[in-house]
């Protein structure tokens, strides 16, 4: 095989790692809240300025600033749901959408407030690792082992604890949660923060390979969308498998042309898959 | 053990249940009959704290439960196993038992509840990691009285657990309802099978168009003309 396609291939994997921790974290707070969060990438936004800060700017160990910022993100996806997923539960859904959109733009502008449009670095320069004939980026690497972590994490938390047990169990039965002694806007709460921790590793995962500005949300999360709806919105699994394809599609199509056009190209399957099949590979 | 007094509700303008009263005392075995939209389920949900009091007041072991959301509720012994299931069906038989010990005082003890339960229902202990969704129509219900049971309740409100079922699963459910009352736990039955819960219950009401028109011993409705006419059909 073509040594710079097996690159291709096993770049597009690692890029897929993180894309499949967010679809995860979008189509956890879907799947329980049964609201999309528009601006979850821009939480990430946030979690990527909050590790800048820490490390580059305060000069903190890299990994207590990643872990101040998983936690702070964690956080904010608490305050996101109480002081604007809450209030808006029963309206109409173009009126959530409304809501969370405004947050995206709130979250940009108020980025771009605190730091200006520049792109920003962290300054960690990771090696590039050399096996055999193939580059692999160790940022990149790291990253993929890490987000394969967090989805083992996930997937523990919800299938053997009690409150994992709970989210899965609210999204098939919302209405007799209560009989089970199951206060709904706990289970919302405690999805709405592991959303957000979700969201925060992969900012700092990202924040590894990437600048940050106060618009990089934009860059990756109409991708995190079209994984989402492409594996089945609110399928868990759907969505994870479905991050890997559109990585390779880009991955390879990259390989085969240029990254501009792999995009289309990927953006163009998803499109027809949408006509052939609207509710997902994955969809029940 | 639970007081009704005068208990009126219903959703948004419309009213399901006028000053409906009834009492049941502990250890017993209560029946609730009716026709279809008499607003026996509707009843149920009340008790339960799905559905909020519009009038009257409701106590368990004379505390009042009125106001008290559903989760609250549970907490307070009344557990509710509800019409058609209602199991979580792409969860396994075992997860669906171990969210009804969600309560903390369940918690603490889920390993001898999930051991009781298993005992009471040899053959869910068989389908443990199944999936609910591909359960029949009896096992399906011996798993949501056992995931009702989970939360180790004084008063289980069981909501037509004859339903959609054949008629020898119906014989066995309300075997298993024999068991549970020898287990010591009071039991609120909503049914359509007059006969065959008349059976098993110590007194019943009928419920007509939401409010209580009869109410006796099992002894006395089996031979009221009423019932026997309209209900039983004799």
């Amino acid at each position: 095989m073509d040594i710079y396609l097996l690159e291709a291939v096993i770049n597009g994997l690692l890029l897929g790692g993180v894309l499949a921790l967010l679809a995860l974290g979008l189509n956890l707070i879907f799947g329980v809240v049964d609201v999309v969060w528009i601006a979850y990438a821009d939480l990430v936004m946030c979690g990527m300025y909050g590790v800048y800060w820490l490390h580059a700017y305060y000069g903190w160990p890299l990994w207590a600033a990643c872990a101040v910022s998983i936690v702070a993100v964690a956080a904010l996806g608490l305050l996101v749901h109480l002081m604007i997923i809450a209030p808006v539960l029963r309206a109409a859904p173009i009126n959530q959408l409304l809501a969370t959109g405004g947050l995206l733009f709130f979250l940009q502008s108020f980025a771009t407030l605190l730091f200006g449009t520049d792109f920003r670095n962290i300054g960690v320069r990771l090696p590039i690792i050399e096996l055999g004939d193939v580059y692999i980026s160790y940022a990149r690497l790291l990253a993929f082992g890490m987000a394969l972590a967090g989805a083992i994490a996930l997937y523990l938390f919800l299938k053997r604890t009690f409150l994992g047990t709970a989210i899965r169990a609210i999204s098939q039965d919302r209405e007799i949660m209560g009989l089970m002694g199951v206060d709904q806007r706990t289970i919302y709460l405690v999805t709405s923060g592991v959303g957000g921790a979700l969201a925060g590793l992969s900012a700092c995962l990202l924040a590894l390979q990437y600048d940050v500005h106060p618009f990089i949300g934009n860059t990756f999360g109409p991708l995190i969308f079209m994984i989402c709806v492409l594996g089945g919105l609110g399928n868990m699994i759907g969505g994870f498998i479905a991050a890997f394809i559109m990585s390779q599609i880009i991955s390879i199509g990259g390989y085969y042309s240029s990254t501009e056009l792999s995009y289309v190209l990927a953006f163009t399957l998803f499109i027809v898959l949408m006509l052939v099949r609207p509710q997902g590979i994955f969809a029940r | 053990m639970l007081s009704l007094a005068a208990v009126s509700a219903g959703y948004g303008s419309f009213r399901a249940l006028f000053e409906v009263s009834l009492e049941v005392e502990a250890g017993e075995a209560v029946g609730v009959i009716g026709p279809n939209g008499a607003g026996k389920t509707t009843m149920m949900r009340v008790i339960s704290g799905l559905v909020p009091l519009m009038a009257g007041e409701m106590r368990l072991d004379n505390r009042s439960l009125a106001g008290l959301p559903a989760h609250r509720i549970v907490e307070q012994g009344i557990a509710h196993v509800p019409e058609n299931r209602r199991l979580f069906p792409r969860l396994t038989v075992e997860d669906n038992l171990r969210i009804g010990a969600f309560i903390p005082q369940a918690r603490a003890h889920i390993v001898a509840q999930l051991a009781w339960v298993y005992d009471l229902f040899p053959p869910l202990k068989e389908r443990r990691e199944q999936l609910a969704g591909t359960l029949s129509g009896g096992e399906q219900q011996m798993c949501a009285i056992g995931r009702a049971l989970m939360s180790r309740p004084k008063l289980l409100l069981m909501d037509e657990p004859s339903a959609g079922l054949a008629p020898l699963v119906v014989a066995q459910v309300f075997e298993l309802v024999q068991r549970i009352r020898a287990e010591g736990l009071t039991v609120l039955i909503v049914e359509q099978n007059v006969r065959q819960v008349l059976e098993v219950v110590d007194r019943a009401y009928l419920l007509e168009v939401g409010r209580i028109r009869l109410a006796g011993s099992s002894a006395e409705l089996k031979h009221n003309d009423l019932i026997r006419r309209s209900y039983m059909g004799l």
